[in-house]
């Protein structure tokens, strides 16, 4: 599945005229089928300055919008040991090289202490284009550690969540991240520490029926695909089309599963404010 | 990802036959289902309805009774054998309103100090518009969180279909069983074969790939024991498996005893949080 859809150029150029590659330079959009301008499409945070659409942006562009500058990386050096010897069209060892060299990520979580507003955070971006996000043992991991960090140190966690759900290459134990993560949320949820999640377009599967269900605060972008099972296979189950809108972030906040819809625009500071509010004012 | 040229497999190999048969034993049409262990186990049993908050969901029975004379609750994935009981069970695919009941129960089995049994059942969680509507990952995701806080001793057994987090949704357990015939996987082989071979027909093949047979779970130190079954698997004598299951039971409930309310937390949490330790450090890039 590509990343962006990339049209080819619509004018044909005149003759004579010298050709530019303008492939990668236009973006057609989702929601309004406008085509747009990529770099004013990146300056307006990806978001379709026409219409809203907010398009996937990936897990360091995100902590940039989010974070005031540097971050610290952790776990950076984990790496999944193949608990099944997984083969389908090619090994998952090699799956698991090419994603690394494609995506110049460990795997498909970051995992970083960095400042939001002034205030110290933890936070967790999966990537989407990390085998669809999905998690492993080492997204596992890393994740718990963050909030066993967030727990010693008393730090906010926010988890900003894309994914497809659990990890079919690592099997039963990708499924069973699902239940550590969630036991260490416990934790964090006890020492009264807090967490927001965000949910992403899209969150599905284990993913959100383990962490990105279980902020203080659930919040999500505008449009995001949210749910357990995906449209697909549910409408395979009820052979019918779905309704328009149905498992969208908006359709989760009708039906009182999220607390906000936040546009990417306003996302920074309303986790400000809400850190402000859960931790109390910086001094 | 990427499809795969279709292959057949050129001649049987002995893993592939190996998961293959225990994924058609733990869907045998006549294995013993939760209420089948329930009436051979579980003295004076009560049902138990409803989650208090929308209906009550026939895939989850749940209610209170004795074990060897000691007050347990029993929640379990109920299949339904007839088409009639199939329909009315829901296939055994529980929506929000079962884990919600469950969840309920095993906070009142806490309230009063009684040990929890729960029996895992199911292709996996039902994948309708009803239960995404009402929340289907939220009821998994807190089932899952609540579980590892409960202070009480919480026996999970996958009796047969153990489904992803739909059966999970009732696993965290002190103690996680597996009867020798059942399976516990991520996925179904069917979705797995027609992911990565692009052939659901395939569905033996992904079942050996995927490694969800009580051996394959052991070795990877995701369940701590396995339950025997009679000869030829559960569905040949069910008040033999019953026995069987009891025995592990009574030896399970007999090892978390001694454990305080903190100490059940503190071994719960333990036991998860190595799961899955598949990772090696390589500092460099
Ligand atoms: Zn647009």
């Amino acid at each position: 599945m590509p990343w962006f859809s990339r049209d080819k150029p619509r004018v044909a150029p005149e003759p004579g005229e010298k050709t530019v590659r303008t492939e990668g330079l236009w973006e057609k959009c989702p929601g309004c089928s406008q085509i747009l301008w990529r770099k004013a499409l990146e300056e307006n945070l990806d978001v379709c300055p026409k219409c809203g659409y907010h398009f996937k942006i990936d897990a360091v562009k995100r902590l940039k919008l989010l974070l005031d500058g540097e971050w610290q990386e952790h776990d950076r050096d984990l790496r999944s040991t193949d608990p099944l010897s997984f083969h389908d069209a090619v090994p998952y060892r090699q799956r698991l090289a090419v994603m690394r060299q494609k995506t110049k990520l460990p795997d498909a979580v970051i995992s970083a202490t960095g400042s939001l507003g002034g205030r110290k955070i933890n936070i967790c971006v999966l990537e989407l284009k990390f085998i669809g996000g999905s998690m492993g043992a080492v997204v596992g991991e890393k994740i718990t550690r963050a909030i066993e960090r967030s727990l010693a140190e008393r730090t906010p966690l926010v988890i900003v969540s894309a994914s497809g759900g659990a990890r079919m290459q690592e099997g039963a134990v990708s499924l069973m991240q699902m239940a550590k993560i969630s036991a260490a949320l416990m934790r964090l949820d006890e020492a009264r520490v807090p967490f927001i999640s965000v949910l992403t377009d899209p969150t599905t599967g284990g993913v959100t029926a383990s962490f990105a269900m279980l902020g203080d605060l659930n919040i999500a972008e505008p449009g995001a695909l949210i749910g357990f099972a995906g449209p697909r296979v549910i409408e395979q189950t009820i052979r019918q089309k779905l309704p328009e809108g149905f498992q969208r972030a908006e359709f989760l906040l009708a039906h009182g599963f999220l607390d906000a819809v936040v546009r990417r625009h306003d996302l920074k500071s309303f986790l400000a404010r809400a850190l402000d509010f859960l931790c109390g004012p910086l001094a | 990802m990427e499809p795969i040229e279709q292959q057949q497999p050129a001649e049987p190999i002995p893993e592939v036959d190996f998961a293959w048969r225990r994924v058609q034993l733990a869907r045998h049409p006549n294995r013993p289902h939760s209420l089948d262990y329930i009436s051979r186990l579980i003295k004076d049993f009560q049902e138990l309805s409803g989650d208090r908050r929308f209906a009550d969901d026939p895939a989850v029975v749940a209610g209170f009774g004795y074990f060897d004379g000691r007050p347990v609750v029993v929640i379990g994935q109920q299949k339904g054998r007839t088409t009639k009981q199939k329909l009315h069970r829901n296939f055994g695919m529980p929506k929000p309103e079962g884990y919600r009941k469950a969840l309920r129960l095993m906070k009142l089995a806490e309230k009063f100090s009684r040990p929890v049994i729960t029996l895992l059942d199911t292709p996996g969680a039902y994948p309708g518009v009803d239960a995404e509507e009402r929340g289907q990952a939220e009821a998994i995701a807190l089932n899952l969180r609540e579980m590892a806080r409960l202070e009480v001793p919480l026996i999970a057994v996958v009796i047969g279909e153990g489904g992803s987090g739909g059966a999970l949704a009732l696993g965290v357990g002190n103690k996680v069983l597996m009867m020798e015939n059942a399976i516990y996987s991520v996925i179904s082989p069917e979705s797995c074969a027609a992911i990565i071979y692009r052939d659901a027909g395939l569905a033996a093949r992904a079942a050996a790939a995927l490694r969800l047979t009580a051996r394959d779970l052991l070795e990877l130190k995701l369940i701590d024991e396995i339950v025997a079954e009679p000869g030829g698997g559960a569905h040949e004598d069910h008040d033999r498996a019953a026995a069987l299951l009891g025995e592990a039971l009574r030896k399970a409930l007999g090892e978390l005893e001694g454990l305080s309310p903190r100490e059940l937390v503190e071994q719960r949490y333990a036991k998860f949080r190595q799961m899955g330790n598949f990772f090696t450090t390589e500092p460099g890039d």
